[in-house]
């Protein structure tokens, strides 16, 4: 490997580890800071994706404005969507054991396939790259860089700085992290923690829908396609620690690194890479990278 | 009179005949469908149900003089429950026909266990090599394709191309495999070179890293296989990579097949190999296209060709053996006798049972996957490890 593909891997792996932050930071939110087993989490990102996809003419012939007031419109309509479904179904599962939130949200996984195919049917659809960011950047003689994915990357680290700036600076960020470690005591101070939780689990549903739509135009939008993302999702939280949010970020970083370069220096064993890597990490460190508390 | 009773074992055989012959022509012929109905391969088990039944249909109902039942499982594409599934079919509603599957690991199961009951077995689609080669048997037909025929038919193509040094990419899972194994004994046979052959883990979509080694390689084309959203995702980042006028990119045909629409610009001028193709033109084709059109109000695709065959090999079998799908020998018999006269075009059925058909090369122009010319004529697979003579 010469050195300019060399770097261009690097890239490839900087760019997919940022993605699966994006993809996995909703989770670290329900799953980590909310300590709900959420298996539908894929479907959340598949709602977002298939928001892009079916609302983008809609919302084209009312508004204008292409993708980016489709992004828009999505994270409005995908706050209200988390809210409605924290107070239905998720508001009853915090007390109750890790059996029972596996198989409501394993329900919640069906009943959302069936919907979509249902609403939107079983077709493989692409959705178009705006406009603006559909040129590439040259890198080697041949290869290009398409300038959507440098975005998908502006907006993450956009994203990792927003995410660290609220729970660490923030007055909201501090009832959060004070909720996650002891909700009796948050409660008794005069927080309503049920109203808190329920804003936090909005946000956990609208930053996976939201990673949906961003990556809709990249990945298309077809059946199953949440399913897809869940376990390596799973994976960034554990490695990274339950909770915590640095600790997604290192991990997804880590993951991206090990499944570009395990692609391409391993390839027979590039399929249990990622997971003899997080094997490796719970012998060395059980609790993740960065316990949380 | 008293001649007659002379010989009991006639009179027997008289009334035993005369009680079957109207039981078999009254009592319907069950064909069960084990296809997926749900989840990412719900489309193409609903497009070979339509195909399977339209024939039917034109045929007013009946094959072989029986009329067509259906019992219909949802496969879910699981192989784990496969063989659950199969016996439901054979042993709870007794199916006479078992039709499937769309997934090779599903088809194999359902293939283990028609081979041991003996239950007549018609795969429309899944491409396992196995099927008809290690697996087969007297009972069990298929009319789609082994994943050795396309990927050989591309092979020749790229050759006759001109291309000499090429790169492979496909998900490392059993289809995948056997495309690629196929693909590099033509291309390496017309004096080609595969230089590396390169793996995703199934159902890894992400392509980016082995596209800057391809890159760095520089092949002169690449063979690839991906369906249904990878094969999306695939061809867009291939054409985004800008590695699509570098290095012209082929496939089997289901790169392109049901993915057009979503791939957009990014699939013009992507050559794939099949036994089909959008616009064949042949009367046979426009025929069946406007019936399968009226009937559902949707184009068909390869699936539904694969199960419209499926229902006329079962019409031929049928009629050589008055409607006794028990005869497993003389269904067999005039199974490989026939032409079966397909929308795809003419094709006959191997000794291991799977077609000998022409491989179409395609290539996609304004968003359509037309035919350049015949990749391949009369491929047949090579059945290895298929005993049948």
């Amino acid at each position: 490997m010469d050195l300019t593909t060399f770097l261009i891997q690097c890239l490839n792996a900087l760019q997919y580890g940022l993605l699966l932050f994006l993809v996995a930071s909703g989770l670290t939110l329900i799953f980590g800071i909310m300590g709900v087993i959420n298996l539908a989490h894929g479907s959340f990102y598949m709602i977002g994706a298939y928001m892009a996809y079916a609302l983008a003419p809609a919302i084209e012939s009312s508004l204008g404005g292409g993708f980016f007031s489709v992004l828009l419109v999505g994270l409005v309509l995908s706050v209200v969507i988390g809210y409605v479904l924290e107070w239905a179904f998720y508001s009853y599962l915090y007390d109750r054991d890790h059996l029972q939130q596996v198989l409501m949200t394993y329900g919640l996984i069906l009943v959302f396939e069936e919907l979509r195919s249902l609403l939107v049917g079983d077709d493989v659809y692409g959705v178009q790259i705006p406009e603006i960011l559909a040129g590439s950047v040259p890198l080697s003689e041949v290869m290009t860089y398409p300038v959507y994915r440098l975005f998908v990357s502006a907006l993450c680290i956009a994203l990792v700085a927003g995410m660290f700036y609220v729970f660490a600076r923030t007055r909201l960020g501090m009832m959060i992290r004070a909720g996650a470690s002891n909700r009796e005591m948050v409660q008794s101070l005069g927080i309503d923690i049920n109203f808190l939780y329920r804003v936090v689990f909005a946000a956990g549903f609208a930053l996976a829908a939201f990673a949906g739509m961003v990556a809709a135009p990249v990945s298309s939008v077809y059946p199953g396609m949440g399913n897809e993302v869940l376990i390596i999702c799973f994976v960034v939280v554990v490695i990274g620690g339950i909770g915590s949010i640095q600790g997604a970020l290192v991990a997804a970083l880590l993951i991206g690194f090990v499944d570009t370069f395990g692609k391409v220096i391993v390839p027979d064993a590039a399929g249990v890479m990622v997971y003899l890597a997080m094997a490796v990490i719970l012998l060395w460190k059980p609790d993740g990278l960065f316990k949380a508390g | 009179m008293k001649r007659l009773m002379t010989s009991p074992c006639a009179v027997i055989a008289a009334a035993l005949t005369m009680a079957a012959a109207p039981a078999q022509s009254a009592d319907p012929i069950k064909v069960g469908m084990m296809l997926p109905s749900t989840g990412t391969y719900a489309r193409l088990g609903n497009n070979i149900k339509n195909g399977f039944k339209l024939y039917v249909q034109e045929q007013g109902g009946k094959l072989g003089g029986r009329e067509i039942e259906y019992v219909e499982v949802d496969s879910e594409a699981n192989p784990a429950k496969a063989i659950d599934n199969v016996n439901k079919l054979i042993k709870q509603h007794e199916v006479d026909v078992l039709l499937g599957s769309v997934h090779s690991g599903v088809a194999l199961a359902m293939a283990k266990r028609a081979k041991e009951s003996g239950t007549l077995m018609i795969v429309p689609n899944a491409g396992a090599d196995k099927v008809t080669g290690p697996m087969c048997a007297p009972n069990i037909f298929r009319t789609s394709f082994s994943n050795w025929q396309p990927g050989y038919a591309t092979g020749q193509a790229m050759a006759e191309d001109g291309h000499k040094r090429a790169i492979t990419i496909t998900w490392k899972y059993g289809a995948g495999e056997e495309m690629v194994k196929g693909f590099k004994a033509s291309f390496e046979k017309a004096g080609g070179k595969v230089i590396d052959q390169l793996y995703v883990p199934f159902p890894n979509v992400e392509f980016q890293a082995l596209l800057t080694q391809i890159a760095a390689a520089k092949p002169d084309a690449v063979f690839a296989f991906f369906a249904g959203g990878g094969a999306v995702k695939f061809v867009k980042d291939y054409a985004a990579a800008g590695l699509k006028d570098a290095f012209p990119l082929y496939g089997t045909g289901f790169l392109t097949d049901g993915t057009l629409e979503a791939q957009g610009a990014d699939a013009e001028g992507v050559k794939t190999a099949l036994h089909y193709a959008d616009a064949l033109g042949t009367p046979r084709d426009n025929a069946f296209r406007e019936a399968y059109a009226k009937a559902y109000g949707d184009q068909p695709d390869v699936y539904a060709v694969q199960a419209y065959d499926a229902a006329q090999l079962l019409g031929i079998g049928l009629a050589a053996t008055g409607g006794d799908v028990h005869k497993s020998a003389e269904f067999s018999a005039a199974v490989r006798a026939a032409t079966i006269d397909s929308p795809r075009g003419q094709f006959t059925i191997s000794k291991s049972h799977n077609p000998i058909q022409n491989f179409y090369l395609r290539e996609v122009k304004g968003g359509v996957n037309q035919v350049v010319r015949i990749a391949s004529e009369a491929l047949e697979d090579p059945g290895r490890g298929c005993r049948m003579k």
